[in-house]
């Protein structure tokens, strides 16, 4: 009896998640591709604000430091559902405020775009501590050399720098990508359509909370394990010709 | 240097290239979270219900150019106001306490609250009956503010969603619900809600549940407000809310 | 003196030393600040503060009680889960690895509706479930939410104790073996103290983390302070203020975690001047 129950329990499962209607697959694979956007382009912005973040608080004067110190601190404190909260309504009335006083009416803001915003200032403060860290890492003599040798400074950051700082940085960043996706599912709590958002309409519409559910976290473990493979490549690439760095720690 | 401008360009049209906005296009805020018969979100990933069909007929009979625009209920008065969507239809009634913040258009559904519970618990829809009792509500809804006022004598559980609230009935973790009487219909009809039956309505209390479910807009934004009045007073009018409705239920939903 | 003024130089900057302070642009910094300040203490609302004290208050201590006891639970989950992935035989080694895969590859999110909504649609179809003495406290939504945060703290810190139990000095355990020391013995009073003291300056980060991690409970109707401020919000429409004073309050809450685990650390032997 038992098996062939389980059977049925999960024949009416795979019905449930096929990928056209009435299964709702496709909606969970558009909720991933949704989260999969938003999670890309915040570890995008979160590095660029980290890269200007880690260059302020190593050679910046010293308001800047502290500014970025607050930053740092203050979102590493509060709860990411509480920031994206606090961002998402501020930075939505501020843009639209902005557009009025420039007499632009009003701009309307996309729900990626919005994602992206709130997550990427989460991203950059903890973007700022890796690169920091990394930059830090570079052996002094490299950055000197190339000084001496007259380069200007955006040429050293793109030809020395950042180059020389990625194999210490790549793990650090592997980890905020993964915070990245996963900080994601927060955005289903301002109404944002991602994966987390999809499989609560899916859930509360079948009433089928498990299935959807596990069929979630199957895709987010997917995404998971296949960016950690991804990032071991990156991480392989970005030491070649130095020697193995394992003996050393 | 080119990365950064290749950035500066993508987020401008990411800003921009979605959000020239055509002075015509309406945005209408329904809940995010489904809330069936009303609005929900089918297989295919459209939006279905009586609420949304209606909120059709309006924006055609008052010629709006309108686009449904899903928000987090818990936060559709802030959108309204901070105006990423320009109305709000997702079953609100017209509180007191609402029009502080935001102007309503006239109603166009009214239904009784209601407090549903299993059916083979002897409760009644009094503050006495739920005394000592487990009532479950959704968040920010008149029905929080309702149970908050008269059922002190009960725990109150707040949930994010309707649906959660009534699974939590189907589970048993609540011992009634109060919520809106038309949904409350269709849940009990359903699978998961055949546990429980409808006990009946609440006592009124007019300055809480409001006077039926209507438009919300921002504050001095007359025009839009009278566009919809008249696209409400036309379906109305002209039989197609009651065809809607027939659709639906079985009695209307709608009264003076 | 000296050291905790270093011990606090070292930090993440969360802490400034009284002098530093003193500096031109940091009084200059305090006034800007203490100006936003006042600006927000007479243009934004706080009339509603003293209806909802009472609950904030309340709301405060069950965050800080879900806090305590699930770092508490995990704490004590994440040791065998790094034990048996530093030394357990592969029958142990790989479930605890593919525990910590999972927690740590999924959101917090899924995995507390998971808990509480997937779990809860289960349970009514089981009668025995709903008569049994248990009863009353799965209708509770604080167990899911104290079940859920605490696997998730013992997914991530099982990690952190896997590497700590393998980075304990090996010539100290033969030592130790040579002496003829219990395997039990030796695990109590050298093994498991040493892999403490070394997960000690992460683990404040964790209890941080974890920290930010217990608003999300609010979405199974657990009441805390999160919540609090989102009734504030529902009743009286008014979205900033209370964020606002909601981040202030997880900031301090924070600050103390910060300092009560520096003092700790002080108080670790062979610790204190740090590497």
């Amino acid at each position: 009896m038992e098996p062939l129950l389980e059977l049925l329990g999960l024949a009416k499962s795979a019905e449930l998640l096929s990928l056209s209607p009435p299964g709702w697959g496709g909606n969970l694979l558009r909720g991933l591709v949704n989260s999969l956007q938003i999670a890309f382009g915040a570890f995008g912005f979160g590095l660029v604000i980290g890269l200007f973040g880690a260059y302020g608080k190593l050679y910046g004067g010293v308001v800047i430091r502290d500014l970025l110190a607050i930053y740092t601190t203050v979102i590493r404190a509060v709860p990411e559902l509480v920031l994206i909260l606090i961002l998402y309504y501020v930075g939505t009335d501020l843009v639209n405020k902005i557009a009025q006083a420039f007499g632009y009416g009003r701009v309307e803001i996309s729900g990626v775009f919005a994602g992206i915003w709130v997550l990427g200032i989460v991203q950059g403060a903890y973007s700022t501590e890796v690169l920091r860290g990394a930059i830090q890492a570079i052996p002094q003599g490299q950055i000197e050399a190339a000084r001496a040798f007259g380069m200007p400074s955006l040429m050293l950051m793109r030809r020395v720098t950042i180059p020389a700082m990625m194999s210490f940085a790549v793990p650090g960043l592997a980890n905020l990508w993964l915070i990245a996706t996963k900080d994601t599912a927060l955005l289903a709590i301002v109404g944002f359509s991602e994966l987390t958002l999809e499989t609560r309409q899916a859930a509360a519409s079948t009433r089928a909370y498990f299935t959807f559910f596990l069929a979630a976290g199957a895709l987010y473990m997917m995404v998971t394990l296949f960016s950690g493979a991804a990032f071991n490549r990156i991480e392989k690439w970005a030491r070649r010709g130095q020697p193995s760095l394992r003996g050393k720690n | 240097m080119k990365l950064t401008k290749l950035l500066a360009a993508g987020l401008a049209a990411s800003i921009l290239g979605t959000g020239a906005v055509s002075a015509e296009e309406v945005k209408i805020g329904i809940a995010a979270e489904p809330y069936p018969p009303f609005a929900s979100l089918d297989a295919s990933g459209s939006w279905v219900g009586w609420e949304v069909e209606v909120i059709g007929a309006i924006c055609a009979a008052a010629k709006l150019d309108c686009v449904i625009t899903p928000v987090a209920w818990d936060g559709i008065i802030p959108s309204l106001t901070g105006q990423q969507i320009d109305a709000i239809m997702a079953s609100m009634s017209i509180t007191e306490e609402r029009m502080k913040t935001i102007d309503f258009s006239n109603p166009y559904y009214n239904t009784p609250a209601v407090i549903v519970a299993d059916k083979s618990m002897d409760i009644e829809p009094t503050p006495a009956s739920l005394a000592g009792k487990i009532v479950g509500i959704q968040a920010s809804t008149i029905h929080q503010a309702y149970a908050q006022e008269h059922f002190s004598e009960s725990e109150i559980r707040v949930y994010q969603t309707q649906d959660e609230a009534n699974q939590d009935l189907f589970a048993g973790r609540v011992d009634a619900i109060q919520a809106d009487s038309i949904a409350m219909a269709d849940f009990v009809a359903s699978d998961a809600g055949a546990c429980c039956e409808i006990k009946g309505p609440v006592e009124n209390d007019v300055s809480i549940l409001g006077r039926g479910v209507g438009a919300g807009v921002r504050k001095g934004d007359d025009a839009l407000r009278e566009a919809l009045n008249g696209g409400i007073a036309a379906i109305l009018a002209d039989g197609t809310h009651a065809e809607i409705t027939s659709r639906y239920f079985s009695a209307s939903i709608y009264s003076e | 003196m000296g050291t905790s003024w270093s011990a606090f130089a070292q930090g993440e900057k969360l802490m400034f030393d009284l002098r530093d302070l003193m500096k031109p642009h940091r009084i200059v910094l305090m006034l800007i600040f203490a100006a936003i300040v006042v600006w927000c203490a007479y243009t934004l609302r706080w009339d509603w503060i003293p209806t909802y004290a009472p609950l904030a208050i309340e709301g405060l201590w069950r965050t800080i009680w879900i806090l305590i006891v699930t770092t508490v639970l995990g704490f004590f989950l994440a040791i065998p889960l790094g034990l048996a992935q530093a030394i357990g035989p592969w029958y142990l080694a790989a479930p605890a690895k593919v525990f910590c895969t999972i927690i740590r590859g999924t959101p917090l999110l899924l995995q507390i509706w998971l808990l509480y909504y997937g779990l809860g649609s289960l349970f009514p179809q089981i009668p025995w479930i709903r008569s049994s003495e248990l009863w009353p406290y799965l209708r509770q939504a604080w167990p899911y939410a104290v079940l859920a945060l605490t696997l998730s703290y013992a997914g991530y810190e099982g990690e952190v104790m896997r590497g700590a139990f393998s980075g304990v000095n090996k010539g100290q355990l033969e030592a130790a073996n040579a002496f003829g020391m219990p395997r039990l013995t030796m695990f109590r009073r050298i093994w498991l103290p040493q892999a403490i003291r070394n997960v000690l300056p992460t683990l404040g980060g964790e209890t941080i983390l974890q920290l930010k991690a217990t608003p999300l409970v609010a979405t199974i109707t657990v009441v805390e302070i999160y919540s609090v401020s989102s009734r504030v919000r529902a009743d009286t429409f008014i979205v900033y203020e209370p964020l606002l004073l909601l981040a202030v309050f997880y900031m301090m809450i924070a600050g103390v975690i910060t300092l009560l685990f520096r003092r700790f650390e002080q108080q670790v032997p062979g610790r204190a001047t740090g590497k």
